[in-house]
């Protein structure tokens, strides 16, 4: 129990310690947190600032400042050059991007959300991904498709679809879902700075949440490794694999299933594609459980992919009872509040899936 | 009087000396280089366009007579190649339409990117550097030779500043502006030519394009190559506007009669001006015709006669004219053209013949160059039980660092 004294004590060490510019070895100084939209701000910044053909394309990017806000305060610092607004047409905005990809630039295309760039897919699909194929090796295409994805809050069936799985479908691109603002920064940099076509799909309701960012983290050089899991809580009696928004439900489970004994490892699968199957792997031959839980639909949706490969490996025999998914239900989304809190899986899903597979009550 | 007469007499002598160098003057002048006339264009937007007037040199003349004649021939082989079964899939041939791809090239300077449909062969072949015949044709067999190691194939064929051979129609039409916004955000000294056919000129995503490339002042040259059919429907059943060199709207539009290789030529050259001087994009339609159908697959007779055709090759051919062309003003002999046409059936043949006995790539590289690095080291095959390794053929990607 910290006293008055101890507190103030507390606090000049502290003031000491950042007096002394010791920064790097003082993590007891104030762990900073930061929003999901200012860790995408930041990344998009650093990077804009690092290579000068880094520029970001889409609706209300420049003057509005993002639909979201997330590209806020880049049009005035960099100007109509590299923050360029465009008209509402996405399929041409797109081709423009991967074109401009193409000839040797670096786009971050942005989508006010997922739900539009169905407008645009064949661009990314098949001028964008396939291209490098088809040429050989010949023209890489380096661009970053980015924007919400998913469940936001009342937007209903059009403005709610989690395109994850479709565009983990395909050869040729690489597919990011991160959930915090460490994934956030890291990712998106690394993103920007890689020479393939690269889809990063964000949350909108993740936005406006903070988190902790380390020292590391918040260096200007901070890249992730996409194609790698986090084990974002360790555990031992069961694995729950998610990403974006469900890591969030899927840690409010684990919560919730500590207090009863049960120690669950919740992996953030950060990509989608490539899928890191070896974490996945390795956690299952620990706890011998998994659950993987998801906002999307269930039909070829990601858990289904992780549960085929799981069944396809030698961690097959290291379950000790079939892995489940928990997903959204296979509905479009409705607007109804309540209707659409039970469309989306909840912790009691993942809570009840859990103690199904342990047995427990 | 006598210096009357030798002043006269040498006035006279100085006259015919005169006239003795102006005539050879002119003769040498007459057989290296010659004026012709351009066909008429149709302007919008526009209130002065190309020159109607151009000259050629004897140099061009038979270097464009080449080109355009070793196209014919490249399209003759890959017909017949096609009807061997030696190449699948989809084969769009360009023969008739010869000058309208010569006529560009020989306006377009190094720097001038350009990018077209799935109708692409004599544009990869001008653009390819290496062993452009075996390069195209190889591509096409499916073997290693081929500009894309023949893992494209007809459709999908790249070159230094030349972006495919695109496969989706209209896709290629945004794509191309992309590369006008790179080269105007790198302040390169640069156009981009964007192809495309009747038949993607009702396409929406090209609308979007136009509005943007228009909106952004960006240095594209949009072509539509107007050969009257998109596929099997003519003009006049799938568009309500068929004048498709104003369908750019506030874009300025030129048409061009696109069987005569000059008049591409000087409209090309005007269209640059209008780029690199900072006026945005210009949208040229040029009529041509292609003497095959659609693609090998298609006879091209069910939606059009075979008069049409006989008609079109006998009075309209571009070759054939050009050829008359520069016969009639004497800048060449016809033994000259005999013997280019003789070139280029051997230079054609024998890139046919290696082509055709070269080797596939290994089945390794079956899942290569999927990504331009090693993210995914092992690809799945078709069993989870065995995978493919994944590398990156080393040397050939442009855009890496």
């Amino acid at each position: 129990m910290a006293t008055v004294k101890n507190t103030s004590n507390l606090l000049s060490l502290v003031g000491k310690s950042l007096n002394r510019r010791s920064f790097s070895v003082s993590k007891v100084a104030a762990a900073k947190q930061m929003t999901v939209r200012d860790a995408l701000n930041s990344a998009l910044d650093e990077e804009m600032s690092r290579d000068e053909r880094v520029f970001i394309i889409g609706e209300e990017v420049a003057q509005y400042d993002g639909a979201y806000k997330v590209t806020r305060g880049l049009w005035k610092k960099y100007g109509d050059k590299r923050v360029i607004d465009t008209p509402i047409t996405e399929m041409g905005f797109t081709g423009i991007a991967v074109g401009a990809a193409m000839a040797g630039l670096r786009p971050v295309c942005e989508y006010m959300t997922f739900n539009f760039a169905m407008q645009a897919i064949d661009q990314i699909v098949n001028s964008a991904a396939k291209t490098f194929y088809m040429s050989a090796g010949l023209v890489n295409v380096p661009v970053v498709f980015r924007g919400p994805n998913g469940a936001a809050a009342g937007v209903a069936a059009q403005h709610s679809q989690c395109y994850g799985a479709w565009y983990a479908h395909v050869p040729g691109l690489k597919v990011i879902s991160p959930y915090n603002s460490e994934d956030c920064k890291g990712l998106l940099k690394a993103a920007i700075r890689d020479p393939d076509p690269v889809v990063f799909l964000e949350n909108e309701l993740l936005y406006g949440v903070q988190y902790p960012m380390s020292d590391q983290a918040l260096a200007n050089d901070f890249i992730l490794p996409i194609g790698k899991a986090k084990i974002e809580r360790p555990g031992k009696h069961i694995t729950i694999v998610a990403h974006s928004k469900a890591v969030e439900t899927s840690l409010q489970a684990a919560n919730e299933l500590s207090s009863k004994g049960i120690e669950a490892e919740v992996i953030n699968l950060r990509s989608l594609r490539p899928l890191d199957m070896n974490t996945i792997n390795a956690s299952v031959a620990k706890t011998n459980h998994l659950i993987s839980v998801e906002q999307g639909w269930p039909t070829a949706g990601m858990g289904a992919e992780i549960l085929a490969r799981i069944m396809e490996s030698e961690t097959f025999f290291h379950l000790d009872q079939p892995a489940v998914r928990v997903t959204g239900v296979d509905v479009p989304m409705p607007y109804t509040k309540s209707l659409e809190a039970a469309a989306l899986p909840a912790p009691k899903d993942v809570l009840e899936a859990a103690k199904k597979l342990l047995k427990v009550k | 009087m006598l210096r009357l007469y030798f002043l006269i007499n040498a006035q006279k002598i100085l006259q015919i000396k005169k006239c003795l160098k102006s005539f050879n003057h002119a003769k040498t002048r007459y057989t290296t280089e010659a004026k012709f006339q351009t066909k008429p264009y149709r302007l919008h937007r526009l209130d002065k366009g190309p020159e109607p007037e151009t000259t050629l040199t004897k140099s061009d003349a038979l270097k464009y007579f080449e080109l355009m004649s070793t196209v014919r021939k490249l399209e003759a082989n890959i017909n017949i190649l096609y009807k061997a079964k030696i190449i699948r899939g989809f084969c769009h041939l360009y023969s008739g339409q010869e000058a309208v791809a010569v006529g560009m090239y020989a306006a377009l300077r190094p720097s001038d990117a350009a990018i077209t449909s799935y109708r692409c062969h004599a544009w990869i072949y001008l653009y390819s550097k290496e062993d452009p015949l075996v390069a195209v044709i190889a591509e096409l067999v499916g073997t290693r030779a081929g500009c894309s190691r023949g893992k494209g194939g007809s459709m999908h064929m790249y070159a230094p500043n030349f972006y495919g051979g695109n496969g989706i129609v209209g896709a290629q039409v945004p794509l191309g502006v992309g590369v006008a916004l790179a080269f105007k955000y790198t302040q390169k000294d640069a156009v981009s030519v964007v192809l495309y056919g009747d038949g993607a000129a009702n396409n929406g995503q090209v609308f979007e394009a136009f509005n943007i490339a228009k909106l952004w002042n960006l240095p594209c040259i949009f072509v539509c190559e107007n050969n009257q059919y998109g596929m099997g429907t003519s003009t006049a059943r799938h568009s309500a506007n068929t004048e498709f060199y104003t369908r750019g709207d506030v874009i300025p539009g030129i048409w061009i009669d696109g069987m005569d290789i000059l008049s591409v030529r000087e409209a090309t050259r005007f269209s640059i001006n209008h780029c690199v001087s900072g006026k945005g994009p210009i949208l040229l339609e040029v009529y041509t015709y292609r003497y095959f159908g659609h693609s090998l697959s298609d006879p091209g007779t069910s939606y059009r006669t075979h008069d049409e055709i006989q008609k079109m090759r006998h009075t309209n051919d571009p070759i054939k004219n050009f050829s008359n062309q520069l016969l009639t003003a004497n800048l060449v002999t016809q033994d000259e053209l005999h013997q280019i046409e003789a070139k280029v059936k051997k230079e054609v043949d024998d890139a046919t013949e290696r082509a055709k006995i070269g080797k596939e790539i290994e089945m390794e590289e079956l899942t290569y160059d999927i990504y331009a690095n090693d993210v995914m080291k092992e690809i799945r095959l078709t069993t989870p039980f065995r995978t493919g390794p994944h590398k990156v053929t080393v040397n050939r990607s442009q855009n890496l660092k």
